[in-house]
């Protein structure tokens, strides 16, 4: 009955380890298509394995549209948010849920709807309005815009772990004379380093996988990120499949680097930002 | 930074404290005077600026001339926008209905069965494998996707081929009546994982003392799935069905990768749908009318979600008191 029992585990664990193989083999294939020479490939279709490796067309790739500007790129503008949206966050989450504001509620509720909103509704004025102001097209208008967006889903976040943080803790540093700027930059801050480091990780992700107004500010080549310039050249098919992989491989590594380091964070941070 | 931070608790510092508690609340209000201004910029006026116009007839240049309810009227006889409303409908199966079956599914599995038999490790290395495609950019995942779905020498169609099937080779992405289902099973790989890790976080906090009790009152796995994990994490079931029809409504990054809304508008949804009228059409009274109407939908559906949630988290509060 037992060793029964013991068999019946594992088609279980076979099913699932079948439908997990089904998860990865997208990034599989295209990293074997990836470092197949153009001759292999139409020799040999996608399904072969590589007979050796051969990484002139990721070379290609990356110089033809100039790759590493297109990470600069990408990094620039997701870390100035992640750290732009957090300090915000912070700020709006520390009056929400330490100085418990009059009319928090709806202050909260609004940063919740703000955070709601399709950015179909903002795209045109965003558009708009930055074109008045110069900014069209700089790097500097997709971080104001996402910064600010990433923020309500901070603050929304942030101020309900905040309404539970300890207060004799605050109260204990104000009769030593502390005002609200040091409870926050000495206390609050430093208490709440780990929520705080999940959110700068999901903001640098967030961003930069964003695709819809990236696409729309950024339309020169020197100021695009690897999602916008990656998606274009794929919208205009001028490549072929081993450039098409080479892209794929190129868009695919910086993800997994992000999510092999915070492969905890992540999982974690799913969690605990979906249920508060 | 560091240097006005203190300064400026040190100016405050001196002004309330315990002694003026209402002096205090009310000094924090400035903490949220940067963030208020920043909304208003970024979020409010370009709301409110998008919901009047469209109430305009504007082409982008020019100014504006009022037109009234003419874009909603002209709206509702609009095909392609019902079309591309139906098509959402889809996205709804495909990002929120079927992952959320499924996720629950794999969720209960893995950590019923696989944590408790095979160990937390090999429960987590499979869950990460489903959550992997989360992190992706949509672009590239679009890339990918078009790329395996490709009519020639698609991997998708090579594989039937090396398997035998080569009749069933397809042009997943080129066939009209193909391609909405092909971008389903595409975006069902992309929202899988999410369901996926907040269910099983979710079930970390559910008494295993449950699970062990209906497991000597003689129910199988399909009864303990049944009668201890679903009632257990049903807040994480409203929290993740409304996230991703939300999401499935807003979806645009696949479509434009993949599809481009064709062939012939068979995967046209509303953002993408907006985003020609806006920029391709330059209708942009048209377009911010689509929009407007894709919003009140939106908000109309989380605030519907917040009020599942709210209720499935005070109805388990009441079970335990």
């Amino acid at each position: 009955m037992k060793a029964v029992r013991a068999l019946r585990r594992y088609p279980v664990l076979l099913a699932l380890c079948l439908a997990a193989l089904f998860m990865i083999v997208p990034f599989l294939i295209v990293a074997v298509n990836a470092v197949k020479s153009p001759a292999e490939y139409s020799r040999s279709g996608p399904l072969s394995l590589p007979d050796g490796l051969y990484l002139d067309g990721l070379k290609d790739f990356w110089e033809r549209v100039d790759y590493s500007r297109k990470l600069l790129n990408s990094v620039l503008i997701s870390g100035s948010v992640a750290v732009g949206a957090v300090v915000l966050s912070v700020l709006n989450a520390y009056a929400i849920g330490i100085g418990r504001i009059r009319g928090r509620t709806w202050v909260l509720a609004f940063f919740v709807l703000a955070n709601m909103l399709p950015q179909e509704s903002l795209v045109y004025p965003v558009y708009y309005l930055s074109k008045q102001a110069g900014l069209y097209d700089t790097r500097l208008s997709v971080i104001i815009v996402f910064t600010v967006i990433q923020a309500a889903f901070g603050t929304y976040l942030l101020s309900s772990v905040l309404s539970r943080f300890p207060r004799e803790i605050i109260e204990a540093a104000r009769i030593d004379g502390a005002g609200p700027w040091q409870v926050l930059w000495r206390i609050v801050v430093p208490v709440s380093r780990p929520t705080l480091g999940v959110l700068l990780v999901f903001f640098f992700i967030w961003t930069w996988n964003e695709f819809l107004l990236p696409l729309v500010m950024l339309i020169s080549n020197d100021n695009q990120t690897v999602s916008v310039a990656l998606g274009v050249l794929q919208g205009q098919r001028l490549m072929d499949a081993t450039m098409t992989n080479a892209a794929a491989l190129l868009g695919v590594l910086p993800a997994l680097v992000f999510f092999l380091v915070f492969q905890r964070t992540l999982t974690r941070g799913i969690a605990v930002g979906a249920v508060k | 930074m560091t240097v006005t931070a203190a300064r400026g608790g040190r100016v405050t510092g001196k002004q309330d404290g315990a002694v003026h508690p209402r002096r205090s609340r009310d000094s924090y209000a400035l903490f949220l005077l940067p963030g208020v201004l920043a909304f208003l910029a970024v979020v409010v006026v370009p709301f409110l600026m998008n919901t009047g116009v469209s109430l305009t007839d504007w082409q982008g240049v020019g100014s504006p001339e009022f037109s009234g309810l003419a874009n909603y009227r002209r709206l509702m006889d609009d095909a392609e926008f019902w079309e591309s409303f139906r098509h959402s409908l889809f996205m709804v199966v495909a990002m929120a209905a079927l992952p959320t079956a499924v996720g629950l599914v794999l969720a209960a599995a893995l950590f019923d069965h696989v944590g408790k038999h095979f160990g937390d490790r090999t429960a987590t290395v499979l869950r990460a494998c489903f959550y992997l495609p989360q992190v992706l950019p949509v672009a590239v995942a679009g890339i990918v996707w078009s790329w395996i779905l490709a009519p020639d020498d698609g991997s998708l169609n090579e594989l039937l081929q090396a398997v035998g099937l080569g009749s069933w080779r397809q042009d997943w992405l080129g066939d009209p009546d193909l391609a909405l289902y092909s971008v389903m099973g595409v975006m069902v790989w992309v929202q899988l994982g999410f369901p996926l890790v907040v269910f099983m976080a979710g079930l970390e906090r559910v008494d295993p003392q449950l699970y062990e009790a209906a497991e000597l009152d003689g129910a199988g796995w399909w009864r303990r799935f049944l009668h201890v994990t679903l009632p257990q994490i049903r807040p994480e079931i409203y929290v993740v069905l409304t996230w991703c029809t939300i999401a499935a409504l807003k979806v645009f990054g696949a479509v434009y990768v993949l599809t481009k809304g064709g062939p012939g508008g068979a995967t046209n949804v509303p953002s993408y749908f907006s985003f020609t009228t806006f920029f391709e059409k330059t209708q942009v009274g048209y377009g911010a009318a689509i929009s407007t109407v894709l919003t009140v939908i939106i908000l109309a559906l989380s605030l519907v979600g917040l009020r599942l949630q709210t209720r499935a988290e005070d109805a388990e509060e009441g079970h335990r008191t």
